[in-house]
């Protein structure tokens, strides 16, 4: 094997044994001494978007009323993307620690692990972990239940709010924003909602202090992340690495000597292509815009032998599939643009089509009403403009 | 008082209650964005996203009937980058949409097709996905025809079903590409819950809702010597076909009705008003025959309180929400059926046609009084007692395939017998109408006086409010209504079936101790109705409302039983409310219908 160059961290996964003193310990601090720890650590969302942390638990904690609710996002549902499974698996304690510190500082009682469906396995150990927990809680007199809701299956539920319209019983639809989750969540109320790697990364801010988290990582983009390396890869699996590395380092680490593009953030995400590895980094979109990419953590290798075309493919049936179809561009433009690429390989299109897609794309991304639809002009576009004659021929 | 909030659209200056959104500012300053999802009578869906703006150094567009105005923002509602996404959204619905547009019955009146012409769809559209997908037509009820291949999911008639009416038989199904608005189980229309008020057509922006229509079958009728074509018109109808005609919301036309149905070639031009005082007689007296059973005779079978039937929406919503109360609806017939009956029976005889020559019509505002006219039970003539019924729109279509030119046509009048009515019966077509229509003749029938109220006009039933009460106390009765000595008539009024199941739930609970309940389907009664000219408004609904009025206002005779026809009727034919000939042809009974 080649010689490792990128810093494996051990943050998240390490088994700790003084969780619940940690958790003791913490809970006797000040709300705002806490919440000023999450924001100057740095730490953004880990499911791909990077919401400040910090600053959303300050939003809903400043809301005025008895109701309020701290959700664990772990619907991962994003293609390429199963290091939330892992961390609910080996670290749960984390993540329950994480909520009970953020329901304490919001004035929550309640809370809940949206659970995908397909973890359904993972639902009889995570139950025996909380009712410990319960009685630790109950031990330090925090007030806080945690209760675990299993989605159903669509993707789309993993979106904020189509998953708390998930949760009350209707359609899993994204709602219109404003207003936001910190004002009106789950039963419209005040709702706190984390990926389950944001929460488990917040223990380690609780333990060891803002600043080791925010000596990791560049500029925007703090701290570790855990990444779900699949593909063409002699080593599949889940890393923990520092924020800010080149897809180039990436490559040299876990590709097979063949990689011709790396898709970043799942189906959503962006595809970099070889000619560009060593200029694209790792994290999120900020004053590194254009050059760097988030992701909720897939990192999907292409090798030579691979058809970007059945790739693009394969990513826009997914869409196709799992947009909840109320909005046009989302339920209308996945349809036109998947069987636009079909048209145009086939012939049936002339090869300027693409560009009538590639529009489309854009127009999407400006228009569709959440996450989804936004940002299938991710991988649309990428792919197409980098390998447009595989789309032709 | 809310915050005002100061902001720039298309660099005009506009200052607006906190709260409101980019849409209605922009309406504020006759900014004119397009919408489809959006309806003033419901709730917000944001998900056409056809009415996108820009916000100035803003990436992502906005949807403006969704997002809040904040204070300082500048939009932009003709950039180049929203009439391209804008185009962008309408040529993707078209795409989906099957745009048969020369053969659809919205044609010329369809909301998409109106944005397609605006930013001109050409013929470089998207890939046409229509010819992919397995659409059907469900159009095997009496009311309603659903056109899956025209829907271009807008949520509005969901919206309408589920919030406005609470009725929730269309709801969406599936997911992306699958995605549509269906029934329970994806059955047709008729075996679900569906009440046929029609509201989801009044709604539906382009023709994937529609009525079936029957102008064809009454052109045959019209044409055809051995046929004698009765026609009834419905109180609300004389107030809003104008619209449907180039005429301003709230004109009261019912000379021009008359006169434009003797021009199609009708043989007797009726007026439903008529039965709709007989309707006030048949049951007034029998609210009054149960407040008697009930207070004199100690009787415990009788039930209390008593509703209106007059709304077939409402008769079917109860016969499938709670069929428990079935014996608490009146069994006298609606003013259509009642028409409808006596046509082939007391009518026919008197001008010497047999019923079976004669071919009975009504105009309706209404969608559900299609099914009606199909119930097995409106067969009392020994006939079908309603053998067609036309929308508002459809006779409004028949006018113009008829060349009439509407609004030049001189006012005629009703024929006799069967064609004169009351104020009481024209304010049927407006929520609380009936309950003013029965007030104003029991009340004078127990007391021998008028209702006290200035001008026979009992404003605590009128009006918009879900749901309206009022209390009418009895005194110095007549000696034979002495029991009634002292008592107060406890009344509710709701209109619309999600009011209705408001007051439904009261009157379960016993929370509610109401006599006398008037239910109307739809938002803002008959004039409000599924068959009436699109679009609905609240605004448009106003001015109906006060044309209904002011007719009532305008009528000689204000009160049912002093309808000289109607007199004559029960002289003549009937004899006696709730006779023999009466419980024959006026009366009906309910049928318990599924639960979902």
């Amino acid at each position: 094997m080649k010689k490792k160059h990128l810093q494996r961290l051990d943050l998240i996964f390490k088994n700790e044994h003084d969780i619940e003193a940690i958790l003791e310990k913490t809970l006797k601090r000040g709300n705002d001494e806490i919440i000023n720890d999450l924001i100057s650590s740095g730490l953004k969302g880990r499911g791909g978007a990077g919401f400040p942390t910090g600053l959303k638990w300050k939003l809903a904690s400043e809301e005025q009323t008895d109701e309020k609710y701290v959700i664990c996002n772990a619907d991962e549902g994003e293609p390429g993307t199963f290091k939330d499974r892992e961390i609910l698996q080996s670290v749960p304690h984390k993540v329950l620690s994480g909520m009970a510190v953020c329901a304490r500082i919001i004035g929550a009682k309640k809370g809940y692990i949206y659970l995908r469906g397909e973890y359904l396995f993972l639902k009889p150990q995570l139950l025996e972990v909380i009712d410990e927990f319960h009685s630790t809680l109950d031990k330090m007199g925090l007030d806080f239940r945690v209760e675990i809701f299993l989605g159903s299956g669509a993707y789309i539920c993993g979106e904020e709010s189509a998953l708390f319209e998930s949760m009350e019983g209707k359609r899993g639809e994204p709602r219109n924003k404003p207003p936001f989750p910190t004002v009106q969540g789950y039963k419209s109320k005040p709702t706190v909602i984390n990926n389950v790697e944001t929460l488990a990364h917040t223990y380690s801010i609780f333990k060891y202090g803002p600043d080791k988290f925010k000596d990791l990582g560049i500029q925007d983009s703090r701290g570790s992340k855990v990444f779900s390396v699949s593909g063409d890869t002699p080593i599949p699996g889940i890393y923990e690495l520092e924020f800010g590395m080149s897809v180039q380092r990436f490559v040299d680490d876990f590709g097979d000597g063949d990689a011709k593009a790396v898709q970043v953030g799942g189906a959503s995400g962006f595809c970099v292509p070889r000619k560009r590895f060593d200029k694209t980094v790792i994290g999120y979109q900020g004053k590194l815009r254009g050059t760097s990419l988030p992701t909720g953590g897939s990192m999907m290798i292409f090798n030579s032998s691979r058809s970007m075309y059945n790739v693009l493919h394969n990513y826009l049936d997914f869409f196709v599939e799992e947009s909840c179809g109320q909005c046009t561009p989302c339920r209308v433009g996945t349809q036109q643009l998947l069987l636009g690429i079909e048209a145009v390989k086939k012939g049936d299109q002339p090869s300027s089509y693409l560009d009538r897609l590639m529009d489309l794309a854009e127009g999407m991304r400006v228009t569709a009403k959440c996450g989804l639809g936004q940002s299938v002009a991710n991988s649309f576009s990428s792919i197409v403009e980098n390998f447009k004659e595989e789309m032709i021929y | 008082m809310a915050e005002k909030i100061n902001l720039k659209i298309d660099n005009i200056a506009v200052n607006i209650d906190e709260g409101s959104t980019i849409l209605e500012a922009a309406r504020k300053i006759n900014i004119r964005i397009p919408t489809l999802c959006h309806h003033e009578d419901l709730c917000v869906a944001g998900n056409c996203r056809v009415c996108m703006v820009e916000q100035v150094d803003s990436d992502r567009l906005l949807p403006s009937c969704a997002m809040p105005v904040s204070e300082g923002m500048e939009i932009l509602t003709n950039s180049l980058k929203v009439r391209s996404a804008r185009k962008q959204v309408v040529e993707l619905l078209v795409s989906e949409h099957r745009a048969d547009c020369t053969r659809c019955y919205k044609n010329g009146k369809c909301e998409l097709q109106e944005l397609s012409s605006e930013y001109i769809v050409g013929e470089n559209g998207f890939i046409d996905l229509v010819p992919l997908k397995n659409y059907s037509i469900d159009n095997f009820s009496p009311s309603i025809i659903k056109d899956d291949s025209k829907c271009i999911r807008c949520q509005r008639c969901v919206r309408t079903c589920n919030q406005l009416q609470n009725i929730g038989a269309l709801s969406v199904a599936y997911k992306g590409e699958h995605m549509k608005v269906s029934s329970f189980y994806e059955k047709p229309m008729y075996e679900v819950v569906c009440t046929n008020c029609g509201q989801c057509i009044n709604r539906c922006p382009t023709g994937a809702l529609t009525e079936k229509t029957y102008f064809d079958e009454v052109w045959s009728a019209l044409n055809s010597e051995k046929k004698h074509v009765v026609v009834q018109t419905a109180p609300a109808v004389r107030i809003a076909l104008g619209e449907a005609l180039g005429m301003p919301a709230g004109e009261i036309v019912t000379g021009k009705l008359v006169s434009a149905l003797r021009r199609l070639g009708f043989n007797s031009v009726l007026d439903t008003d008529f039965t709709a005082d007989l309707t006030i007689i048949e049951e007034g007296n029998e609210l009054l025959q149960r407040l008697k059973k009930a207070l004199v005779d100690g009787d415990t079978s009788v039930k209390l309180p008593m509703t209106t039937s007059c709304s077939p929406g409402w008769v079917k919503f109860i016969e499938h929400a709670f069929p428990e109360y079935l014996e608490n609806v009146s069994t006298a017939k609606s003013p259509q059926q009642m028409f409808g009956a006596l046509a082939k029976t007391f009518y026919a005889k008197k001008i010497g046609v047999e019923p079976e020559n004669m071919v009975s019509i009504s105009v309706m505002p209404c969608t559900a009084k299609k099914y009606e006219a199909d119930r097995p039970e409106m067969r009392s003539s020994g006939y079908k007692d309603v053998d067609y019924v036309l929308t508002t729109r459809e006779l409004a279509l028949m006018i113009k395939q008829a060349g009439i030119d509407f609004a030049s046509l001189p006012d005629d009048e009703y024929d006799s017998i069967m064609g004169e009515s009351s104020g009481a019966a024209v304010i049927f077509g407006a929520t609380g109408g009936v309950m003013e229509a029965a007030l104003r003749t029991a009340y004078e029938v127990v007391t021998g006086r008028e209702v006290p109220f200035e001008n026979l006009n009992i404003t605590p039933v009128r009006g918009m409010e879900d749901v309206k009460e009022a209390t009418i106390k009895i005194e110095n009765v007549l000696p034979e209504w002495s029991f009634l000595e002292g008592a107060e008539l406890k009344t509710c009024v709701a209109h619309g079936l999600s009011n209705a199941k408001k007051v439904m739930e009261a009157v379960k609970a016993g929370t509610a101790e109401y006599h006398f309940i008037e239910i109307m389907a739809c938002p803002g009664g008959c004039l409000g109705g599924g068959g009436q000219p699109i679009p609905t408004s609240p605004a448009i609904r106003k001015k109906r409302s006060e044309a209904i009025y002011r007719e009532d206002a305008l009528k000689p005779i204000r009160k049912s039983h002093e309808n000289p026809e109607v007199v004559h009727i029960y002289e003549e034919f009937l004899k006696e409310p709730l006779g023999k000939k009466s419980h024959e042809l006026l009366h009906t009974h309910y049928t318990e219908r599924n639960r979902y």
